[in-house]
């Protein structure tokens, strides 16, 4: 503790002329996208809001606004933030032990090592917390076996963030251990998973007798449950529409290049979700391209469409009013994921509409080079990904419109004897 | 403002939300649908001046209080959840009206009694073919004597003032469109109450033979304050629209919480639940663009043609599906008379087809943004 931490709190013109005065005093292209994120790690600019010990300032989160305006204004690169490493950041600093903090939390913000997520398992989807991997003690280690899905990343990672059954006596939330799994070791095969679409943004990921050292493990067994909570609760936050993509500067120069590269490594997963929301952006330019505006039943489809997109960004507006004026959250905070499904259902009937027998082709053979025809096999996507239409229904339902859960038939019974998915053996 | 209200306007809906709950029960609303008139005159009276309702948007120039559509909107939202029988959305018609096509002179000898509610008044523009366009107008005006028939106007057989739409003879479209203004018992005026699907809305046929009328602003020359009037109309409409849903499923939500079968609250069930969430989205979404074209009105905004055909359609859509959701929910005794969704459902029904339908607005919003990527 030093003197400095009883003075005055800090304001948005103390923050800003503080780092202004260190970037001007420190940014340098030349260096290494390594080596400058070491400073920002030793200085605590590259985390603000993270707490001093853990190369932050521990500012308030809402000064990182005014930090990342003074990056962009003398065009120095950040920290990697890009993908799952910034849940597994969130997760190490509010659960993790000291020995996790220093292992993990610097080479994260180097962007040294990348990390995925590993939840899902083919017999557990919108029901994650039924997690069938094993997690055996022997001896003083855990040994893991099983099978994970849709793993974005998979193939690049380091590290993993497990989440395991090590109680099966348990019922089921209680019977689950969250780990930090190596991915580089012989237990752990990364196979991709090709899409209807073509792509293969996802992984499956299989464990056989892959081992945990037992400092690798975040929490009691019993406790996995409540820290993947919060870790689902970062990834949701993140997509709430209102996050922006990372885009990397077109600057030449050492450092910007390496942050390029790092970034069209970590977006590569991405790239099709555009077309996976329906591309509403292209559908007035494509009925004029296309002379299809004139055809009075495709204009009604059209106009569906473009109201309901705007409703929906007016609804998202609304939430985002009332949370600024902080009042309580209403009900149309609750309602975007599943708009977004609708409007590109839509979305993707209207394409088809537009596009006529061109809709039959794929590829540089149907129209804006393969564009259109990734829609319409993408847009199935995104009533499923993040938590499918029937679970936004059963949200809304249950903890907006207060309605009464379904009765339980798998959580007053040890997990061994919930009746569940069989895995057919690999 | 087009995506939150402030704390007055909150706190006045609040006001407003109590006042029409204690004045207009289902119990009131069942005894004035089955009356000629459709409300009660000292009622309504007493309920205007009290809240200085019809002068709410009427400037203070001319007795009013000078508010936007913004605090209407919350008005006729209100009216729609609570079904209020009176001529206050036909009044307001008139006087938007008035406010589009009058003189100055005009303005101050016709609203203050408008404002203060000593006259209830309506806007007769659609005639037998139902249409809203300018061009199904086909009432004549020939030295200030109307001729010809009026149709599906709102309380036309009890307002006390009819701001007419007419034009002269061999003009088409919007071209030669004029207001006038008619008492409700002027001579060679035949008004005839139309049975009506939704008892809480009044319409009348009116039948002009030679009547005497007094032009209301510059003769031959309304074309563009009908269009005007009209937007406007259609975005009072919505957002009475969307009052009405929100009651529906609000009220559809209560009744599935309550009624239990098989042993268990029939809102424990998954097909309910899913139907439960689906109706606020809809009906969530509605508000949103019904709110949004009524700030859109108040900011003069360029888009307004689009902005309210949007509106009305998306109500449309919602308030109807709300309301067969609602009648599904319910079961067996939300087909009954005695059960109140059939009142909503009528007004919905209603509400869907007055002042054009969905499709016809989805058509007029493409052709607004037609338009403007054309300029």
């Amino acid at each position: 503790m030093t003197m400095t931490d009883t003075t005055t709190a800090p304001t948005e013109e103390s923050v800003r002329a503080e780092v202004r005065a260190w970037l001007e005093a420190n940014w340098n292209p030349n260096y290494g996208l390594v080596e400058w994120r070491e400073k920002l790690c030793d200085s605590g600019w590259g985390a603000p809001h993270w707490p001093k010990e853990w190369y932050g300032r521990d500012l308030p989160v809402k000064f990182n606004a005014v930090v990342d305006e003074e990056f962009a204004r003398i065009g120095a690169v950040g920290v990697a933030k890009a993908g799952i490493r910034t849940l597994a950041a969130a997760t190490i600093l509010a659960h993790g032990t000291d020995l996790h903090k220093q292992k993990f939390l610097k080479r994260i913000l180097t962007g040294e090592d990348t990390w995925c997520q590993l939840f899902s398992e083919p017999g557990s989807g919108s029901d994650m917390a039924g997690a069938v991997t094993r997690a055996d003690k022997r001896g003083n280690k855990w040994v893991i076996n099983g099978q994970k899905v849709w793993t974005t990343s998979a193939h690049k990672a380091h590290w993993g963030l497990l989440l395991a059954r090590a109680d099966w006596d348990a019922v089921k939330h209680k019977g689950l251990a969250y780990f930090i799994l190596d991915m580089k070791q012989p237990g752990v095969q990364v196979h991709p998973l090709k899409q209807m679409n073509g792509h293969a943004s996802f992984n499956q990921v299989f464990f056989t007798d892959a081992i945990v050292e037992p400092e690798m493990m975040i929490c009691d067994v019993g406790d996995g449950w409540t820290v993947a909570t919060t870790t689902l609760m970062h990834e949701r936050r993140g997509a709430d529409g209102l996050r922006s993509w990372a885009t990397a500067s077109q600057k030449p120069g050492r450092i910007y290049e390496e942050e390029r590269a790092e970034i069209a490594t970590t977006m590569e997963p991405y790239k099709w979700y555009p077309q996976r929301a329906g591309r509403v952006d292209l559908v007035m330019q494509r009925a004029r391209e296309t002379g299809k505006i004139n055809d009075p039943v495709v204009r009604q489809e059209v106009a569906k469409l473009l109201i309901m997109a705007k409703s929906a960004e007016w609804t998202a507006r609304r939430a985002r009013a009332a949370q600024e004026q902080g009042k309580p959250q209403g009900p149309e905070g609750s309602l975007g994921k599943l708009v977004a499904s609708n409007v590109a259902r839509q979305a993707a009937r209207v394409h088809t509409y537009i596009t006529g027998a061109d809709a039959l082709l794929s590829g540089e053979d149907s129209p804006m080079g393969g564009v259109i025809a990734e829609i319409l096999v993408s847009v199935p996507a995104c009533s499923i990904a993040g938590g499918t239409d029937e679970i936004q229904r059963n949200i809304i339902s249950e903890r907006v419109l207060k309605m009464p859960r379904e009765t339980s038939v798998d959580t007053n019974k040890p997990f061994k004897d919930v009746p569940r998915n069989v895995v057919a053996p690999r | 403002m087009r995506f939150s209200f402030s704390a007055e306007q909150e706190e006045f809906r609040g006001t407003l939300r109590r006042a029409l709950e204690a004045r207009s029960p289902t119990k009131e609303v069942r005894r004035l649908m089955a009356t000629d008139e459709g409300f009660d005159r000292d009622g309504w009276k007493r309920l205007n001046q009290e809240l200085g309702l019809t002068g709410l948007l009427i400037p203070e120039a001319y007795g009013g209080q000078g508010f936007g559509f913004g605090e209407l909107g919350i008005v006729l939202e209100e009216m729609g959840r609570s079904l209020l029988c009176a001529p206050f959305l036909s009044t307001t018609l008139a006087a938007i009206a008035i406010l589009n096509a009058g003189s100055e002179e005009q303005k101050k000898a016709l609203l203050p009694a408008l404002a203060d509610g000593t006259k209830t008044a309506t806007l007769a523009f659609q005639e037998g073919n139902g249409s809203i366009d300018a061009a199904g107008i086909a009432m004549t005006a020939t030295a200030n004597k109307l001729d010809g028939t009026k149709s599906f106007v709102l309380d036309g057989h009890t307002a006390d003032l009819i701001v007419v739409v007419a034009r002269k003879k061999g003009t088409t479209g919007s071209d030669g469109l004029s207001f006038f203004t008619v008492a409700g018992d002027a001579p060679g005026l035949t008004r005839r109450k139309l049975k009506t699907m939704d008892e809480t809305r009044k319409l009348a046929q009116l039948t002009f033979k030679s009547v005497e009328a007094q032009p209301l602003g510059i003769d031959g020359a309304g074309g563009p304050a009908f269009a005007k009037t009209l937007q406007q109309a259609i975005v009072c409409l919505a957002n009475e629209m969307v009052g009405g849903a929100e009651r529906l499923r609000e009220d559809a939500l209560e009744y599935v919480k309550m009624r239990m079968q098989f042993g268990r609250s029939i809102a424990s069930f998954q097909t309910t639940k899913n139907k439960a969430a689906d109706m606020l989205v809809d009906v969530e979404l509605a508000k949103s663009a019904a709110y949004y074209a009524a700030a859109a009105l108040d900011e003069g905004d360029k888009d307004m043609p689009a902005l309210a055909s949007l509106a009305k359609a998306q109500a449309a859509e919602a308030y109807l599906q709300t309301a067969i959701h609602a009648v599904q929910m319910h079961g067996g005794i939300g087909f009954t008379w005695d059960n109140d969704t059939h009142l909503w459902f009528k007004r919905a029904k209603s509400s869907e087809i007055l002042f054009g339908d969905a499709n016809e607005h989805r058509e007029k919003m493409m052709q607004a943004w037609g338009q403007q990527a054309a300029e």
